[in-house]
């Protein structure tokens, strides 16, 4: 089952052409890894499927998103809809200046769940599912900023599956943490994959071949080369994408 | 060549030791200055709290011709018409400080900022002429009372007075929030405004704190244009409609009366005496205002 099917997308901010042609198709309930060097699109691309360029002046954007099989830049599209079902972590821990509940029950609020009883089961269910429950289970009222970094990108992750999405999006979202928070991330990841289709763009290979069952490798705005992950690591049909994993180019 | 090298760099230190010590002396004699205004203002004024007794100095008739000097009518008339203008000019200033910063396209933003902190700089009387020619009559008029010049005028003066301060440090503060705040509302589907007021404004709560703290601080250490507009009767406001019947502020009274006192006379000593309460509420006001600018640096920044 395909979640996304992306067609010949360019993307535009302003003159400067930051993707080119690419066409891809991300399958539900598994992880999606996407790798290349610094500045070659892979957030650019990450931030199409969920139209956070939208909040971007001057940019533009040609083909075709499909998520399934619906184009997200049709014009009768709602944005705040898509957004919903494609929920995004990012690469700082973001949580806003708020207590611990009511980030996890930001969402659900602002989709108009006011019972109390709702969205403490909300809140509680969405920090288990992001393994932070044990942890913040007596601290709900206490400042989210006040966490450590680790606890702090569980809590967007909490966060982001409070309104129920079907897809999260994570914009090299380890690479604030410490190698044991690294580890909670990919475990939860893990456990996350069985719900939820999962897009994670890293600059960590060594991420990317643990976690993910698809490997893209994005370079200069195009995307190289798509397969499996396990092809892509061992036997890359790709020169570029050799070089680039072995770490001779990049 | 090195040690030419390390010979110039006492130089410059040296030149800095100097500029260093002028910028010393400078803030010390700043803060000499304040000190000394307000010694003079205890000099003048703390006799006053001694030679009138309490019952009088805290009683609610203001007749100093008679001996009569109730601060009380004088103090609340200050907080009405002070509270009644921040009750006006916060939501005002807030909704104005959002539409710059997160609603007017960019070119918009670029005329209306400096444009706003211009009308900072009008002077009080203008604003007081305007009061009492233009306001006044439409307070009478429209709210059908016996004369304009109410303390409701005056707040309204006040708001607008204060409104430029609070839009200017509100607008800053909303600037101030990090883009990642934003992002993180959009992402999770919510809309533009929902991001505005759950996530953006509470995030800038502290510094619009401090915005409506610095108007307030103008507001009540105002003058000329209260004096103008409120009508001054010292009565106590104590009734639900004396917002609308004339009031008499503690700075209007100062102002009014001091021309006219025998130096030394306990007259005299009151008015000063009415000078410390007010340093003393503006001074706490400031001090409340500078209260969540510490904590958020004790926290570790401003995020
Ligand atoms: N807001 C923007 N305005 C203009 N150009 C941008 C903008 N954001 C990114 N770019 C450009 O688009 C290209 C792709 O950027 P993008 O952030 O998608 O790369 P990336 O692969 O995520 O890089 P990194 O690994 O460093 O995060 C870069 O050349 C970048 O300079
Ligand atoms: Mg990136």
């Amino acid at each position: 089952m395909n979640k996304f099917v992306v067609q010949n997308l360019n993307f535009y901010y302003g003159k400067f052409r930051a993707l080119s042609g690419v066409t891809l198709t991300i399958p539900d309930r598994q992880i999606t890894a996407l790798i290349g060097p610094s500045g070659c699109g892979k957030s650019t691309f990450l931030r199409c499927l969920n139209r956070m360029n939208d909040t971007i002046s001057g940019t533009r954007v040609e083909g075709k998103v499909l998520l399934e099989g619906q184009d997200i830049y049709e014009r009768r599209v709602n944005v705040t809809d898509l957004r919903r079902r494609v929920g995004m972590v990012f690469q700082r821990p973001n949580p806003f200046p708020q207590s611990v509940y009511d980030n996890v029950a930001f969402g659900p609020r602002a989709l108009g769940t006011v019972r109390k009883s709702q969205l403490d089961d909300i809140v509680e269910e969405s920090l288990r599912g992001a393994g932070l429950w044990e942890e913040v289970k007596d601290h709900l009222n206490q400042d989210a900023l006040s966490f450590s970094l680790g606890q702090q990108q569980r809590l967007c992750i909490a966060r982001a599956i409070a309104v129920k999405p079907e897809v999260i999006l994570m914009d090299e979202p380890c690479s604030a943490l410490d190698p044991i928070e690294t580890l909670q991330i990919e475990e939860l990841m893990q456990k996350l994959k069985v719900n939820y289709c999962i897009v994670i763009v890293t600059h960590s290979m060594q991420q990317a071949a643990r976690v993910s069952e698809w490997t893209g490798f994005f370079w200069l705005g195009e995307l190289v080369e798509f397969d499996s992950t396990a092809k892509i690591f061992t036997n890359p049909s790709q020169p570029l994408t050799e070089n680039y994993i072995t770490g001779r180019a990049g | 060549m090195l040690k030419g090298d390390l010979t110039t760099r006492t130089k410059t230190y040296q030149s800095e030791a100097v500029i260093e010590s002028l910028i010393r002396v400078l803030g010390f004699s700043t803060i000499g200055f304040v000190v000394l205004i307000f010694l003079f203002l205890l000099r003048q004024g703390m006799p006053f709290f001694f030679q009138v007794p309490w019952a009088n100095f805290l009683g609610t008739r203001w007749y100093p011709t008679f001996g009569l000097f109730g601060t009380l009518p004088l103090i609340l008339g200050s907080i009405l018409v002070t509270l009644t203008a921040i009750v006006i000019a916060l939501p005002l200033g807030l909704a104005t400080a959002v539409f710059v910063r997160e609603v007017a396209p960019n070119w918009a933003r670029e005329v209306l900022k400096p444009l706003i902190e211009v009308l900072a700089g009008i002077p009080s009387v203008v604003l007081g002429f305007f009061g009492m020619n233009i306001v006044a009559p439409l307070v009478r008029t429209t709210l059908d009372v016996p004369t304009g010049l109410t303390a409701f005028t005056g707040a309204i003066i006040l708001a607008y007075m204060a409104l430029p301060t609070i839009v200017s440090v509100a607008e800053d503060a909303l600037d101030a929030v990090p883009k990642s705040y934003r992002d993180a509302g959009l992402a999770l589907g919510a809309t533009k405004w929902q991001v505005i007021w759950r996530v953006v404004v509470p995030a800038a709560r502290s510094g619009i704190v401090v915005a409506v703290m610095l108007g307030l601080g103008r507001a009540i250490g105002e003058t000329m244009a209260v004096m103008m507009v409120t009508g001054n009767a010292a009565r106590m406001p104590l009734t639900l409609d004396s917002l609308f019947r004339p009031v008499r502020t503690m700075t209007a009274t100062i102002a009014a009366e001091m021309g006219e006192v025998a130096q030394g006379s306990v007259h005299f000593q009151a008015l000063f005496g009415i000078g410390i309460i007010l340093f003393v509420l503006t001074f706490l006001i400031n001090l409340a205002a500078a209260r969540p600018i510490f904590q958020k640096r004790r926290r570790g920044g401003l995020r």
